[in-house]
């Protein structure tokens, strides 16, 4: 198989998931003749029609709120937030109807809907196109919320969060859509556990979505100077693998997370909270960490200061080997 | 009469089939042929609508139900409607139509728990084509447009196979019509040209404020901006909203589009059983609307004009009793959460860590039983 960009992995997965299963639709703002201002459905309604790829009214709250109504008819909605900044016109419709649903119906009333997020930072846009709002939907019960990192990652974990019976949060980190082309693993890997992607026995850095990379960069830094960090793709933000998370702080004893998200109340909080729960004993060093600052994201030509970066890691590694 | 009672008045092109004097009158667009014996059936049917709002009021009373909201003077507005719906078409209630519940086979007993607190739903949508009571404010006209969106797709349009045509009815409040999800779901409606009623009942209270708080024109006009036909009919007649209703629906399901029909009825009783109306609007305007109540027309209308046996009126109340009585005990029967049902059904697939939480959560309650007993 040829190497593909997370957009293309993506495009992939969507239209394993369209051939797969006639109820999966596609809805959104611009996804049908445009193929989605990041061209991730490129290609799509020419191929599915426009019964099933269908150009929606830009109407947040709309898209999420007829998507319930599309699964209760039996559908598989697969909804497009065009920027991270826009889910909030329908976050009343995510976190009271999409993650109540089942729960309220006793069981009877499924909401199989995928909602698609590119978020993050790192490209130059313009405000409310950068931000990470990963931590709201993890804070609802009845949601799943996953990130994927990586084209291989990308095309398996959309089809499976879209086969999924529970509704699910899907993030896309937008600055990685055409950055580098990779093959795509033969066989998926469970949706809801984290993974290793590069050993290390000095310091755990815990990362998901954009920072996976960064956090790999930082740990190709810190090699030359025999520094070994480990390396965790969280890819699931709720549930939390914990026990893979544990496994390596009991190994290493000193654990950094790393996310765009602001600082304070955030998925780096929920893990060190959990960390000294689970592994109070094989910490070295308090949980650091590395993220957003708790203010607006800022203009962007302030954005690669304000977001964790190689330097603001590392010295964050130092800061955690020193005690 | 005073100014405020004039507020009420009908306009004149309100539709009305049976006056509050219980006198049928024709309308040129909405013919409706119907028999005596159907008059009587819908008849049955707001007289046990009022008898569950009665109970259910009455259980609230006696600490039974933590909230009830009733709907008293809305009966014929509800039962109207929900007996223009075939089997096949699918309803979106807020959490006031308890007379649509009841045209849809919902045991009036299953409404209870939500209000008892003893569950969230308590029956099923699919087998009554009856979406859960939704609470907050107009998010189900949205989904009531998606499942539309949904007919559409299954080619459920326009076939001309009663069987297989299928409407959308969805049901909001003139507090709701303030909504953006109204409003969206009325763009999403006009857009797509999809089998969906939008089914107004304009009470003339959300809570304490009035419809001009909502709305410089009468609500049906909304309509007209959206591109799709909106009609007022005299929310207190069950015949005007049955026809109307009925028109509504046939021409969703032959492929019409949507349409918005303001019922002006009048919310008789406080907001929820916690509301208090003496804050914020005069009695005499109740007083007023009783005098165009939806049930009395009706009896009015049957005993004058049809040859009903007196024998229908007596076996109708003693059937009102026994419902009473099922009401009353089904809702004292209705089981209590245990604490580990609060973690079913959060998931489809349960997360191992809310595993962990039901089962820390089940072993401490009853670690506590243990020591009170």
């Amino acid at each position: 198989m040829t190497a593909l960009t997370m957009a293309k992995a993506l495009n992939e997965g969507l239209r394993k998931a369209m051939e797969d299963d006639p109820k999966v639709l596609i809805m959104g703002e611009d996804v049908g003749k445009l193929g989605g201002v990041f061209r991730v459905t490129d290609g799509l309604q020419k191929d599915f029609g426009e019964d099933r790829v269908i150009d929606t009214p830009l109407a947040e709250s709309g898209i999420i709120g007829t998507a319930v109504g599309l699964a209760i008819r039996g559908y598989r909605p697969v909804c497009e937030i065009q920027f991270d900044g826009f889910v909030f016109p329908g976050f009343d419709q995510i976190v009271s109807q999409v993650a109540k649903m089942y729960n309220r119906s006793a069981g009877l009333v499924r909401m199989p809907i995928t909602i698609r997020i590119p978020f993050g930072g790192g490209i130059g846009a313009v405000e409310h196109h950068s931000e990470s709002p990963e931590a709201y939907f993890a804070h609802t019960a009845g949601l799943k919320v996953v990130a994927c990192s990586n084209p291989s990652d990308a095309y398996w974990m959309i089809q499976q969060s879209i086969a999924s019976d529970d509704p699910i949060v899907f993030f896309e980190p937008k600055r990685r859509y055409h950055a580098a082309k990779s093959e795509l693993d033969p066989e998926p890997y469970p949706l809801h556990q984290a993974r290793v992607v590069r050993p290390g026995r000095d310091v755990t850095l815990l990362a998901y979505g954009p920072m996976v990379a960064m956090a790999l960069e930082s740990a190709a830094a810190a090699a030359e100077d025999g520094r070994e960090l480990e390396v965790i793709d969280l890819r699931s933000i709720s549930p939390l693998d914990m026990p893979s998370v544990i496994e390596s702080v009991e190994r290493t004893g000193r654990l950094i997370v790393v996310h765009e998200a602001p600082h304070s109340f955030g998925v780096g909080a929920e893990i060190a909270a959990r960390v000294q729960e689970q592994a109070f004993y094989s910490l070295e060093a308090p949980v650091l960490r590395v993220s957003g600052y708790d203010t607006p994201y800022p203009p962007s030509r302030l954005e690669n200061e304000w977001l964790p970066n190689i330097d603001r890691i590392l010295d964050a590694v130092e800061q955690s080997l020193g005690y | 009469m005073t100014e405020h009672v004039r507020a009420v008045q009908p306009e004149p092109d309100m539709v009305q089939l049976l006056t509050p004097e219980g006198q049928r009158v024709e309308h040129p667009d909405y013919p409706l042929d119907i028999t005596d014996e159907q008059i009587a059936a819908l008849y049955r049917d707001l007289v046990l609508v009022r008898r569950i709002d009665t109970e259910a009021i009455a259980l609230q009373r006696q600490g039974e139900l933590g909230l009830w909201a009733s709907l008293l003077g809305q009966e014929a507005a509800q039962v109207g409607a929900g007996r223009a719906l075939r089997k096949h078409d699918m309803a979106f209630p807020t959490y006031r139509e308890h007379g649509v519940a009841w045209c849809r086979d919902v045991d009036p007993m299953s409404l209870l728990g939500l209000f008892r607190g003893t569950n969230l739903g308590g029956f099923n949508p699919h087998e009554h084509n009856f979406n859960m009571y939704t609470i907050v404010i107009g998010a189900q006209t949205l989904h009531a447009t998606g499942y539309a969106m949904g007919v559409v797709r299954d080619g459920a349009v326009g076939t001309g196979d009663p069987e297989r045509d299928t409407a959308v009815l969805a049901f909001f409040g003139d507090g709701a019509s303030s909504q953006g999800d109204v409003n969206e779901a009325f763009v999403f409606a006009a857009a797509g040209n999809l089998p969906v009623v939008f089914f107004c009942q304009n009470n003339q209270w959300a809570i304490s404020e009035p419809v001009t708080t909502q709305s410089r024109v009468p609500l049906y006009k909304r309509a007209s901006g959206f591109g799709f036909p909106g009609m007022r009919i005299d929310g207190n007649d069950v015949l005007a909203s049955l026809a109307v209703t009925r028109k509504a629906l046939d021409d969703a399901r032959n492929a019409q589009g949507p349409t918005l029909i303001e019922a002006f009825t009048y919310r008789m009783n406080p907001h929820t059983t916690n509301d208090d109306t003496r804050r914020y609007r005069l009695g005499s305007e109740a007083e007023t609307w009783k005098l165009k109540d939806p049930i009395a027309r009706v009896k009015a209308y049957l005993l004058r004009e049809a040859k009903i046996s007196a024998d229908f009126f007596t076996d109708l109340e003693q059937e009102s009793k026994r419902l009473a009585e099922h009401i009353r005990a089904g809702c004292r029967a209705l089981p209590d959460p245990t604490p580990e049902s609060v973690f079913e059904h959060v998931h489809v697939d349960m997360p191992n860590e809310l595993r962990e939480q039901r089962d820390d959560f089940a072993a401490f309650v009853s670690s506590i039983e243990e020591v009170s007993a």
